[in-house]
């Protein structure tokens, strides 16, 4: 397999990690709400997910067992999470940078300290992951040697599932009446409360479920796209999967392509040096193209000033319906 | 004719006039259960460190020699200038989130010139290039999101948020061009040895220059005409164009300054509180996240200079006294201050709603207002003059 296949498979291996985080982050983002507790959110997802993983491998469990226990788990610790934001920032009107950047400062060191418990405990998530997270969806021994099938159908289940999720997200935002209410809400909270919306409900119900996707980006991570081995760098992934919601412009499907240009850029440090020699100095301005790149993105965005690419209106503003 | 309105059980509404009795009574009683909800938390996850141990451990760890206590104070004044640096911006409702990629640039700015400097001229002059450089590096970094905001009104939260990593990536890549051999870090102790001390204490320096920042903020927010219109800006840009405001020069303006605070931040950090510089990564650097950590210190304080000491202090208490927990009674986790931390955060957050909002819950058995309460139709021609006439 070239050298290149093996990178692009890779870009799109870790690009999904990004995916699930903007995904979320972009149906938080589009009720009015900018939370930057995503990279948090992520990181309890990681802990749900590792747990889950782990106690259902314990009891027995096969690739399906681990993989459902270990999303509920997930989708429990990282909604918890979303909640917890929700409840501050849409009933108590906190605001939301402060609140997102406790959640993240709290969900990163939930996820250390974790990390550090099972370490000492010598608990690894190697085995539950070659099982149920790593083994390609499609076959069931060795991915056949051709370019098609390494590109397209070599991966794991949550691949798929991150892709068909964003999918998902990009009709219901632009093509469903939930959808249509959802921005409605984002852009003009009060003018979506007249219209009979509840304004209330849509916001909990999108910072809840993205924060479960989003979640879902921390558990692949961990049990996928670094193969079960513990790397506590999960929030780290969450700022750029803040940005990449930046870079698709608010769009789940461009987010998809957006996704793959990241994991590729993300790896590249890593995986340059097959192709030419560089210093560990130049791998770290390598690095900073995905953030220089975003920083670009909004800057045009702006520059060019068209409706269609902009934030949410009311991004960031608490809405209380007997505020003038 | 009985038509059913539906009440919902709990109303809020805004308070109006809060009196401070009541707010800081709200904040202690938070800060208290923030504590207990710590300990209890602590003794679920570790058994081992018990409800007392907690305690007794949280103040060895921060009040129990006199070098831990200085050190404390030396964290508290970082602390407290990077959260003043950022204190003007969100009072003009500017989001700048970037304080963190602003005092980098500074450390970036200050650890360039020491390294490469020091040993050709003396070391104050190394130092006072230093700091001059560390400013303006800062403040570059500061006025650029700046300039796009007001040219072109980009989003300054998610720009400054790039800046940041921006930043890191950038620090990075310069420890490693110019320590090819070591890890990320470069340290400084043998060139700057004794410098800043005075007498035989190495904090005491850095804890005057913030205090006298924080005397001259405080000063600048609320008696001087900058003050003012940063005031009027963030209240209402209409009113403030209206008086004749030029918003986009003050947000330029603030956020120089802002800048030049991160950067004076960014001078202190290398050159007199850890005689290194380290960028690991664009995540693992010298600040260590401290810029975030400002965000909320300002913004507790309700962006108060004053009350910033007190917020500045409980912060760093809280961490430095839980960094002690977790290494002596047996937790190892680098992360666990964090945790706690977040714990404290989201309580003292929670105030905020308890003192701007009144709610009042529907009283039991309390009968719906129901829309037919106005008095009876009148039923003849007569009934309705006479009430006309009463009502006249």
């Amino acid at each position: 397999m070239s050298i290149f296949l093996a990178m692009i498979q890779e870009a799109i291996h870790y690009g999904m990690v990004f995916l699930f985080g903007s995904t979320g982050e972009t149906l938080i983002e589009k009720s009015g709400h900018l939370n930057l507790g995503v990279p948090g959110i992520m990181c309890l997802g990681a802990v749900g997910g590792g747990l889950g993983a782990h106690w259902a491998h314990q009891a027995g469990a096969g690739a399906a067992g681990i993989m459902v226990v270990s999303l509920l788990m997930t989708i429990l610790l990282a909604g918890a999470g979303g909640l917890l934001y929700g409840l501050f920032t849409i009933t108590m009107r906190c605001n939301q940078n402060v609140t997102g950047l406790t959640l993240t400062t709290f969900g990163a060191g939930v996820l250390g300290f974790w990390g550090t418990q099972m370490s000492n405990k010598g608990i690894t998530f190697t085995e539950p992951s070659r099982i149920a997270f790593t083994s390609p969806l499609f076959f069931s021994g060795e991915v056949p040697d051709n370019w098609f099938c390494q590109l397209f159908l070599s991966y794991g289940f949550l691949v798929y599932f991150a892709i068909l999720i964003a999918i998902i997200a990009a009709v219901v935002l632009k093509h469903t009446r939930v959808g249509l209410s959802l921005r409605a809400v984002g852009e003009n909270p009060a003018a979506a409360d007249a219209a009979g919306i509840n304004v209330i409900k849509y916001k909990y119900i999108s910072c809840v479920v993205g924060a479960a996707i989003a979640g879902i980006g921390g558990t692949f991570f961990l049990m996928d796209a670094s193969r079960g081995t513990p790397e506590y760098i999960i929030d780290a992934m969450g700022w750029l999967a803040v940005a990449l919601v930046i870079f698709s412009l608010w769009r789940p499907a461009i987010g998809i392509a957006g996704s793959i240009v990241f994991g590729f850029l993300y790896r590249l440090p890593y995986n340059i040096s097959a192709l030419t020699v560089v210093t560990l100095a130049d791998k770290e301005l390598i690095k900073m193209i995905p953030y220089a790149v975003t920083a670009l993105v909004l800057i045009v965005i702006s520059f060019f000033n068209k409706r269609e690419t902009q934030p949410p209106a009311s991004l960031g503003v608490p809405y209380f319906r007997e505020d003038r | 004719m009985t038509k059913h309105v539906h009440e919902p059980l709990v109303h809020l509404s805004r308070r109006l006039n809060v009196s401070q009795k009541y707010a800081w009574a709200i904040r202690i009683g938070a800060f208290v259960l923030s504590m207990l909800a710590c300990a209890l938390i602590t003794m679920i996850i570790a058994p081992e460190v018990g409800f007392g141990a907690f305690f007794t451990h949280l103040f060895e760890g921060t009040f129990g020699k006199p070098r831990l206590t200085w050190t404390l104070f030396r964290d508290v004044a970082i602390l407290l200038l990077l959260a003043l640096a950022v204190t003007p911006c969100f009072k003009m409702k500017y989001w700048n989130i970037g304080g963190e990629g602003q005092a980098l640039m500074g450390c970036i700015g200050a650890a360039l010139i020491v390294k490469t400097l020091s040993g050709t001229m003396p070391l104050i002059v190394v130092a006072l290039i230093a700091l001059v450089v560390a400013i303006g590096f800062g403040a570059v970094w500061a006025v650029v999101p700046a300039l796009f905001k007001a040219k072109w009104n980009t989003n300054e939260t998610l720009l400054t948020l790039m800046f940041n990593y921006i930043a890191g990536c950038i620090g990075a890549f310069l420890v490693k061009k110019l320590n090819p051999r070591t890890t990320g870090s470069m340290s400084f102790l043998k060139t700057l040895g004794d410098f800043g001390k005075i007498g035989d204490n190495q904090f005491a320096l850095i804890i005057i220059i913030v205090a006298v920042i924080t005397v001259l903020m405080a000063v600048y927010l609320k008696y001087s005409k900058h003050g003012y219109e940063i005031a009027v800006v963030g209240e209402s840009p209409r009113t403030a164009r209206y008086v004749g405001i030029h918003n986009k020069v003050v947000v330029i303006r603030t956020l120089v300054l802002c800048g030049v605070l991160c950067g004076i931040a960014g001078f202190l950090i290398v050159v007199l509180k850890d005689q290194s510089f380290k960028a690991e990564s664009a995540t693992d650097t010298t600040m260590g996240g401290l810029g975030f950590t400002a965000v909320l210190v300002s913004w507790l304080a309700h962006f108060n200079p004053w009350a910033m000491v007190l917020t500045s202090f409980l912060v760093v208490f809280i961490t430095t006294g839980c960094a002690h927990v977790s290494s002596f009674g047996g937790l190892r986790s680098a992360t666990y201050p964090s945790v706690m931390a977040g714990i404290f955060f989201f309580f003292i957050i929670a105030t905020e709603f308890f003192i701007n909002f009144k709610i009042t819950f529907r009283k039991r058995g309390e009968i719906p207002r129901e829309p037919d309460d106005l008095p009876p139709e009148p039923k003849t021609k007569v009934e309705a003059a006479t009430a006309a006439n009463a009502n006249a």
